[in-house]
């Protein structure tokens, strides 16, 4: 029972720096990193010293609050330092390599014969569980629910997006050994949702054990949020697993070889980036190599992740763990005279959902946008504009209201359950009173997990 | 432009907190955002911003004004003279002569109209200031388009003291009370007309302040305008055929006469082509349907104002024109639906007022119901309640009340359709 599902509103940013379809191999990176911060919520107990050894595979540190829940290193190699933020919160674990292979060895398991528990315990225990996030709240999975489906997304819409298809080339059968790997932990069904505009590349198009259902039209078609909404969607008191496809293949390699090999194919994308391609390296790597002579410009900001809801990093800093791309802005932080580049200037330099800019009777273009805010933030005053990129049956001003004044029923009834901050992020782009939007949801998400979960 | 940004941004520190200035940043602010867009860069979540702010929002609604308020200059001037024109030329040496000058009517349109903008603006900007700095915050823009709109409401003869009190009273009372730009329940500028024009009715209404000019004129008369002069609007005659005593252009009309009659009479007067165009007396801003048209193309065509609401708001105008004339038991219901549209405020409010998306209707259907609904009560009250023969006003004031209730309904349906939906899966 295939669906094809098409979507009217959303808005596709038209960023200039695409990723050339170019697999590079970089070199083993000499650090990699895992940041707790990548994970919401997340109160890490570490379990290893700087200056201990540890081999790929080797747990890292757990969550406090859920002791089954582990992080293993990616590499084999000696721990470095413990890099700390504000309040002693830990940032970063940083893990110098060594060169050699140490590996966790484990019997490969065929997840088609083993029970629900036995995929459930190898995945926790060998550093998988991270990679399935859970809606509601949008954090890593509640290993002790059973959730009512699990949503693959096949291609990511958003700006600059890494091409899915290209990515997973070639990785037919490990993709498919972690769907299987996946389809134990759920009574329903694991969904794997392609773009509907393109034909998928045969890694998702011959998946087996999942329905295939398609979704087209502006991002945040893309988006497991958006899709989920559309095909079966997040009641109170349901769970809904998703995760993201180079993380399935991790699974998938995983139980086919008993080892845990994060290979990661990251998108360098964005304006300021000369020689854009895509890197082959690992979970966690410092992006430092890929920037390397490579940058057009000083003032640059580096983001893992897209430029609508990725995280700022520094120059030297590490790749995200469900990070598929690298995007590389034009810092904006220079005031902008009012006629020529500011307010009331012409505008031929913004992209903008408005028609208050010319360059939307421009089709084409593709645009340079700088991280400037382009205005000060001030009350809500204009409505309809969140609507039209936000193809949810949901309202969103008045759920960001409730979240404004912490009415918890309002949020419920609006349809907090079904949402993460990235769905609201083209709202965020959009607003002319520059809200935090994402922020506002994110907080909505945190009262509700103290509240109601 | 490198120097003046230097010179400007060097005196960054002095108005920032501990500065020298410091008490002097909503002020500071205020300026030097409004030459220069500031450098603040995105922090959390999305790194790249839309290139719009409220600054350019606000400002496209001024311009889409800008068509209103030059007809309102010319036709403030227009009816000045000619009322001076029904003057015994003995007296007012001259006066006919003017009649036909364009420039001469467009300099007094000036004198009398561009006062009471700069009035309205410079009350309505310090009252927001003495809130900026109450909270320390800069100027927010939404008064920018209130600070035009005012002006535009009034009659042309309105006493400045009058138009800074309205506006004193509206920026205070009717938005910064509630938390300021955003935050308010009734339009701005309504707010300061509908104070006005309750609490000096005698400078709002009736027929002797629509012609700049006609109190001195009466006065200098002996107490009467000369035969054949009349201050009365297209609203007002209407406004008496309801009663015993029907009148068009100050001329009576017999008790007896019939609707066809009496419509015929007013059609004379004031033709609908003279109507749409806007050459009818009225308050400044809002007697042109061109006009008004005019900018709410360009609000339409920049996506400033909701289509939903303007289009749903004439809808229901007509509408309920059609219904009036369903009933036909007077004059005023007899009058073709289309009729409504053209005169009074109708156009200038559905496409100024009744759209500020702070006090409409916030969910896109809620839109529809708001723009309809208002569009229909500015009917009823103009025909059904003559004491006050201009409506919308008193209609859109009572929507905005209304707006959060259909939107309420709005959202309740949103909610329980998306419970169903998980019932049926």
């Amino acid at each position: 029972m295939s669906k094809a599902v098409k979507l009217r509103k959303g808005l596709d940013i038209k960023l200039l720096g695409e990723a050339d379809k170019v697999k590079s191999d970089l070199e083993q990176p000499s650090i990699v990193a895992l940041k707790p911060a990548d994970f919401h919520g997340l109160v890490p107990k570490v379990v290893i010293k700087p200056g201990d050894k540890v081999k790929r595979g080797e747990v890292v540190f757990y969550d406090k609050y859920n002791k089954d829940v582990k992080w293993v290193s990616p590499v084999s190699g000696t721990m470095e330092e413990l890099v700390r933020g504000a309040k002693r919160k830990i940032l970063e674990v940083r893990i110098k390599t060594d060169g050699s292979d140490d590996v966790v060895q484990v019997n490969p398991v065929d997840p088609a014969s083993a029970s629900r528990e036995d995929v459930k315990k190898m995945m926790l225990d060998n550093g998988l569980w991270p990679f399935i996030k859970q809606r509601p709240i949008d954090v890593v999975a509640d290993p002790s629910v059973t959730p009512k489906a699990i949503f693959i997304s096949a291609f990511d819409s958003a700006p600059l997006a890494p091409d899915m298809d290209f990515v997973l080339h070639g990785q037919d059968q490990d993709f498919q050994h972690g769907l299987n790997a996946l389809a134990k932990l759920t009574d329903g069904k694991v969904y794997l949702t392609l773009n509907g505009k393109v034909p998928a590349d045969k890694a998702f198009q011959n998946a087996k054990n999942v329905e295939l259902n398609k979704i087209s039209g502006k991002h945040p078609a893309g988006n497991v949020g958006t899709q989920i909404h559309h095909i079966n969607p997040i009641d109170k008191g349901e769970y809904v697993f998703t995760v993201g496809p180079q993380d399935v293949v991790t699974i998938g390699k995983f139980f086919a070889e008993g080892k845990f090999d994060p290979v990661r194919i990251v998108a360098l994308t964005g304006s300021e980036a000369k020689n854009r391609k895509y890197f082959r390296t690992i979970l966690g790597a410092q992006v430092a190599p890929m920037l390397k002579n490579n940058l057009v410009t000083d003032n640059v900001r580096v983001v893992s992740g897209n430029a609508l809801t990725g995280d700022k990093i520094d120059k030297d800093g590490f790749v995200g763990f469900y990070d598929s791309q690298v995007t590389i802005l034009p810092e904006g932080d220079e005031y902008k005279f009012f006629l020529t580049k500011g307010w009331l200037g012409p505008g031929l330099d913004k992209y903008s959902s408005h028609r208050l800019f010319p360059t939307w009777l421009l089709n084409k273009k593709k645009y340079r946008l700088d991280t400037n805010m382009n205005g000060e933030e001030r009350g809500f005053v204009v409505t309809g504009e969140m609507e039209k990129v936000l193809p949810f049956d949901i309202l969103p001003m008045q759920l960001i209201k409730a979240i404004m004044t912490n009415d918890i029923d309002a949020m419920e009834a609006l349809g907090i359950y079904e949402i993460a901050p990235e769905d609201f992020a083209l709202c965020e782009y959009v607003c002319t009173s520059k809200i935090a939007i994402q922020e506002k949801v994110r907080e909505g998400l945190d009262t509700i997990q103290e509240e109601c979960m | 432009m490198k120097a003046l940004k230097k010179v400007i941004h060097n005196l960054d520190p002095k108005f920032e907190k501990g500065g020298k200035w410091e008490k002097m940043y909503p002020l500071y602010e205020t300026l030097s955002t409004f030459l220069f867009t500031p450098k603040d860069v995105t922090k959390k979540g999305a790194h790249i911003r839309d290139g719009v702010d409220l600054k350019r929002t606000m400002f496209m609604v001024v311009l889409a004004l800008i068509p209103c308020l030059l007809f309102g200059i010319y036709n403030t001037g227009h009816w000045h003279y000619e009322l001076q024109s029904y003057v015994n030329p003995d007296q007012y040496a001259g006066y006919e002569n003017y009649l036909t000058g364009f420039w001469d009517k467009v300099v007094y349109g000036l004198i009398q109209v561009l006062p009471i903008v700069i009035v309205s603006y410079a009350a309505g900007l310090a009252t927001e200031f003495i809130f900026g700095f109450m909270k320390g915050h800069g100027l927010h823009e939404g008064f920018l388009v209130s600070g035009m709109l005012i002006p535009l409401t009034m009659p042309a003869d309105v006493p400045l003291w009058m138009v800074a009190v309205a506006t004193i009273f509206a920026v205070v009372i009717g938005k910064e009370v509630f938390g300021g730009t955003g935050m308010n329940i009734l339009n701005v500028a309504l707010t300061a007309r509908a104070f006005l024009y309750f609490a000096y009715p005698t400078s709002m209404s009736g027929d002797k302040v629509w012609k700049s000019g006609t109190s001195e004129l009466a006065e200098a008369n002996g107490g009467a305008l000369p035969d054949g002069a009349s201050g009365a609007t297209a609203l007002g005659d209407l406004a008496s055929f309801v009663g015993d005593a029907p009148t068009v252009s100050g001329q009576a009309m017999s008790a007896n006469a019939t609707s066809g009659e009496m419509l015929s009479k007013f059609e004379g007067a004031y033709d609908p082509v003279h109507a749409f165009i806007g050459m009818i007396p009225g308050s400044i801003g809002e007697t042109s349907t061109v006009a008004a048209l005019l900018g709410g193309a360009i609000l339409l065509f920049t996506g400033v104002a909701s289509w939903r609401i303007i289009l749903s708001f004439f809808a229901g105008g007509f509408v309920f024109g059609l219904l009036m004339n369903a009933f036909g038991a007077n004059a005023y219901m007899e009058m073709d639906a289309y009729y409504h549209l053209i005169i009074g405020g109708f156009a200038f409010g559905a496409v100024f007022m009744a759209t500020d998306p702070v006090t409409a209707s916030q969910t896109q259907y809620g839109k529809f119901w708001y723009g309809f609904l208002g569009g229909g009560l500015t009917i009823l009250i103009r025909v059904l309640n003559p004491a006050y023969a201009e409506g919308i006003m008193l209609a859109i004031l009572f929507m905005n009340v209304m707006a959060p209730l259909i939107d309420h309904y709005v959202v309740q349906a949103n909610i329980s359709r998306r419970k169903k939906r998980f019932k049926t899966a």
